[in-house]
């Protein structure tokens, strides 16, 4: 079976500074993948290579069976990838509604034409969409704010209304960053919970990057382990927990012991 | 004068005069570039008011029944405008800048805009729009070595301009204060709390800064005697395409690229047979450094936070 | 849910009030004039706001909705003004000047378009004040190149236009602009174009073609510029390269900042405010000139979203049946 995302041997630097060094994945469809590591470890440099914000120096990325490594981002989500963002980045100024709606951006055939006479087939793609929109909304029970503007919503109503846009386009593959960054343990376990179904209802593949091992281990059949841009471990999550060097990476050079209480977290 | 080198020489210290101008215009738009990352689109006008005051300092000097001699006539016109200039500048600073510190950047070129056109307006209601003619202080000598002609003036301009220059580099490469702005180019978030005053840093950028175009507002007045309250749009632009070309933020650059735009205005006419399209040629080249190196020949490149 | 859509359904005209309230002005575009009830004074000051609403409302499509900032549009209202201007003068017989003025002033508007490639392609490396300095430049050359073209006249200008532009022209092109741009905005193409404005990087990774849509803005807001460049030559008859400098650009920036950013109503106020007080203030001759730059600064430093800042009112925007086909759904249930 082909893999629906194949990353080999990319490689990243800022200004001499090496972020990645010969990162290697593969998933497969329906895979649920975490990325962890200690902070600067290179996760998020990973998404960013995956979902075009950055050229990797060298290695291939291969999407559905695509070689997208060149692609602008546009081109990549409309391809059927779609991503979160560690600080969320919503559309702050346009409404709740509009946030989603712009989630399914590629999905709006209507031509210019179209648009400016306002015909019948414009109608109907709007009206559709924004159908789809409203539903998802729902789904994540923010369609009381539909019209209210993105930067009235609590922050925890933020992070689902960036997954909310991220799914609207049904995308194949989903990269969330820190989805539960900054939630409480109440938020955080509704938010599991709220995966794990999203995972099977859209047959969705993840790939997730955690701080609260918690999350990881209730999700994740695989975790992939960064230490200063290289992976030290790949393989199921529990195993990652005793793996000498994976310990020592949060252990062992951060004094404060702050993510070794973390990973230790049942 | 038939030889062709001693032609190209002679054009070559033309465009070494004017870019000289150019050049010191240049670091004041790098030097605000480089500490608030925002294009002073006023500085042009700072330098066309630094001719005007030039010029009636010049006129008063000369009027005073003192007989001063020259040099006198020369350093107190400059001392005299270099100050005003650079009160103005900061003053600039303060009422239209200041308040938008924290405001999006669109707001900040918008009004470095509107300052621009103020000033040009203001001068414009104030004294008329007919040229001026600036009297000529130093009595205008020709030498010739080697079949290339040149005068004291443009001897007086390169040389002024180069110790201005050394100076401004020294003080931004070796002094506290120098490297105070440099550390606030580099990051504005720390260095308050290194206990340096943020304020008082940028008001000295815009002294030095505006100092520096207003002393080449006198020396284009000498070379160039003839003063409009709209010379400071065209010279301006040329100034700030010359840093954008040193890369903007960089002093070395900016003088840099002040003579490669001397050169430029000098030689389009020589080799185009035209002296109409050099504003072409100079937008042109801006325009297409800007899309294939937007951080200029020695700007450094900057990345996203994502 | 449904209870919030109707209410901010209230106050919005449907597509008949719109057709309606077009022929009513048109209407009275024609017999005001006609009727001797409008002076000729009063018709070229009101031909003014209309050709700066044009060109505010144009603007704002990059400036506010978009976030670019375009600081060159006269640029662009120069490209315009001039093809029309040849248009009806050189190519076409002087006789047919009324049945071709259309014509060139769509081509004007092409043509200006075609210029706003110029900016649009380095929009896409460039933001902020280096895209700001790219549309200055782009003013300047145009500008400059005008100069040096002798068959229209270099520095000293064209002239030979008839007048062909009246209220009735100046008022359609305003109702065509305003209702293209609503349409655009209120669309997917215009949801993409202010989420560049939010954030660009975000929209790129929503799916949000930016390139593209770049080019969709440059152009159409070029195109009604030199729409709004051919209106202004066969008003005053006479043109000439200094009439399209950066004051020119400066003013129009007045007018989007006056009225508010990202928002339709905003630039009709913006514009008439903006023209209004000016051709008030002539008695001040050239102390009028210090008024606008004044006021751009003051307004950046105390309100910067201008006086409508990022709102609109209810009758600009589509209903949301219009929008979306809501209203035609809940009636028929």
């Amino acid at each position: 079976m082909m893999a629906l995302l194949e990353v080999t041997n990319i490689s990243h630097t800022f200004g001499g500074l090496q972020a990645l060094a010969d990162f290697n994945v593969t998933l497969n469809d329906g895979d649920l993948v975490g990325l962890i590591g200690p902070n600067g470890a290179g996760k998020t440099t990973v998404f960013n290579l995956i979902s075009g914000v950055y050229r990797p120096d060298q290695g291939r990325i291969v999407f559905a069976g695509q070689d997208i490594t060149l692609w602008p981002s546009y081109r990549r989500m409309a391809a059927g990838m779609s991503r979160t963002f560690q600080n969320i980045r919503l559309f702050k100024d346009m409404s709740v509604l509009d946030n989603v709606r712009l989630g399914a951006f590629a999905h709006y055939t209507y031509s210019f034409w179209q648009i400016v006479g306002r015909t019948a087939s414009f109608h109907l793609q709007e009206r559709r969409l924004t159908q789809e929109a409203l539903a998802m909304l729902a789904r994540f029970g923010l369609a009381g704010s539909a019209q209210a503007p993105a930067r009235n919503l609590s922050y925890g109503e933020q992070r689902r209304l960036e997954i909310a846009r991220a799914l609207i386009s049904r995308p194949k593959l989903l990269l969330l960053d820190e989805p539960a960054a900054g939630m409480n343990q109440a938020e955080t376990l509704e938010l599991v919970a709220l995966l794990r179904d999203l995972h099977r209802e859209f047959a969705l593949t993840i790939m997730l990057i955690e701080h609260h091992m918690g999350v990881v281990l209730d999700l994740c059949q695989r975790v992939q382990v960064l230490d200063f841009g290289s992976t030290i471990f790949a393989g199921n999550p529990q195993e990652a927990q005793q793996h000498p060097q994976v310990l020592e990476a949060y252990l062992g050079k951060e004094e404060n012991g702050e993510h070794g209480h973390a990973i230790a977290e049942p | 004068m038939s030889c062709p080198v001693a032609i190209a020489l002679q054009y070559l210290l033309n465009a070494l005069q004017l870019g000289s101008v150019y050049a010191l215009i240049a670091l004041g738009y790098s030097m605000v570039y480089g500490i608030l990352t925002m294009i002073n689109f006023a500085h042009g006008d700072i330098f066309m008011v630094g001719a005007y005051l030039a010029m009636w300092a010049t006129l008063f000097l000369l009027g005073l029944p003192l007989n001063l001699p020259i040099i006198f006539i020369f350093l107190g016109s400059l001392l005299f405008t270099m100050t005003l200039t650079a009160a103005l500048g900061v003053s600039i600073e303060r009422l239209a800048y200041r308040p938008l510190r924290q405001a999006p950047k669109v707001s900040a070129v918008i009004t470095a805009l509107g300052v621009g056109l103020f000033l040009e307006n203001f001068t414009l209601a104030t004294i008329g729009p007919e040229p001026r003619q600036v009297p000529a202080i130093i009595p205008v000598q020709q030498y010739s070595w080697g079949g290339v002609a040149f005068t004291n003036v443009q001897l007086l301009i390169l040389v002024v301009s180069l110790i201005l220059m050394v100076l401004l580099d020294t003080l931004v490469r070796r002094t506290l204060t120098g490297m105070a702005m440099r550390a606030i180019s580099y990051n504005r978030v720390i260095v308050p709390l290194m206990g340096v005053s943020v304020d008082r840093i940028i008001s000295l950028t815009f002294a030095i800064g505006s100092a520096i175009a207003g002393a080449g507002g006198l020396l284009y007045g000498l070379a160039y005697p003839v003063l409009d309250p709209y010379m400071g749009i065209r010279i301006g632009w040329w100034a700030f395409i010359a840093a954008v070309v040193g890369g903007i933020g960089n002093i070395r650059g900016a003088v840099l690229g002040g003579y490669v735009l001397g050169t430029v205005e000098i030689f389009t006419p020589v080799l185009l047979a035209s002296s109409t399209y050099r504003d072409s040629v100079a937008f042109s080249m801006l325009l297409i450094l800007l899309i294939f190196k937007p951080t200029g020949l020695l700007g450094r490149p900057t990345v996203e936070k994502v | 849910m449904k209870k919030s859509n109707q209410a901010s359904e209230r106050g919005r005209l449907g597509g008949w009030y719109w057709t309606l309230g077009s022929l009513a002005l048109l209407a009275l575009a024609w017999l005001l004039p006609a009727s001797g009830i409008m002076n000729l004074y009063l018709q070229q000051v009101l031909m003014y706001v209309g050709i700066n609403i044009i060109l505010t409302l144009s603007l704002n499509l990059v400036n506010g909705y978009m976030g670019e900032f375009s600081v060159g549009h006269a640029g662009f209202m120069a490209v315009g003004a001039y093809v029309a201007a040849i248009l009806t003068v050189a190519v076409f017989p002087r006789a047919w000047g009324p049945v071709v003025f259309p014509l060139a002033l769509i081509m004007g508007g092409l043509a200006a378009a075609l210029a706003g490639l110029v900016v649009a392609f380095p929009s896409f490396r460039t933001r902020g004040d280096y895209l700001a300095i790219v549309t200055l430049a782009f003013n300047m050359i145009v500008k400059s190149i005008l100069e040096n073209i002798n068959a229209v006249g270099g520095p000293r200008g064209y002239m030979g236009m008839s007048k062909l532009s009246n209220l009735v022209w100046v008022v359609f092109w305003v109702l065509v602009t305003l209702l293209v741009l609503r349409n655009v905005i209120y669309s997917n193409l215009g949801r993409g174009i202010i989420a560049i404005r939010e954030d660009e990087l975000a929209a790129n990774l929503v799916s949000v073609n930016t390139p593209r849509l770049k080019i969709y803005a440059f152009c159409l807001s070029a195109f009604f510029a030199g729409v709004a460049g051919g209106l202004y030559a066969h008003l005053l008859q006479f043109i000439n390269p200094r009439s399209f400098s950066i004051l020119k650009s400066t003013d129009m920036l007045v007018m989007v900042y006056l009225g508010g950013i990202g928002s339709l109503a905003g630039s009709i106020l913006g514009a008439s405010l903006y023209t209004i007080l000016m051709e008030l203030l002539r008695p001040l001759e050239l102390w009028r000139w210090v008024v606008g730059p004044l006021l751009l600064v003051l307004l950046m430093i105390f309100r910067p979203t201008g006086i409508m800042g990022l709102k609109e009112v209810r009758w600009l925007q589509p209903t949301a049946s219009e929008e979306t086909g809501w209203g035609k759904v809940a009636r028929r249930s």
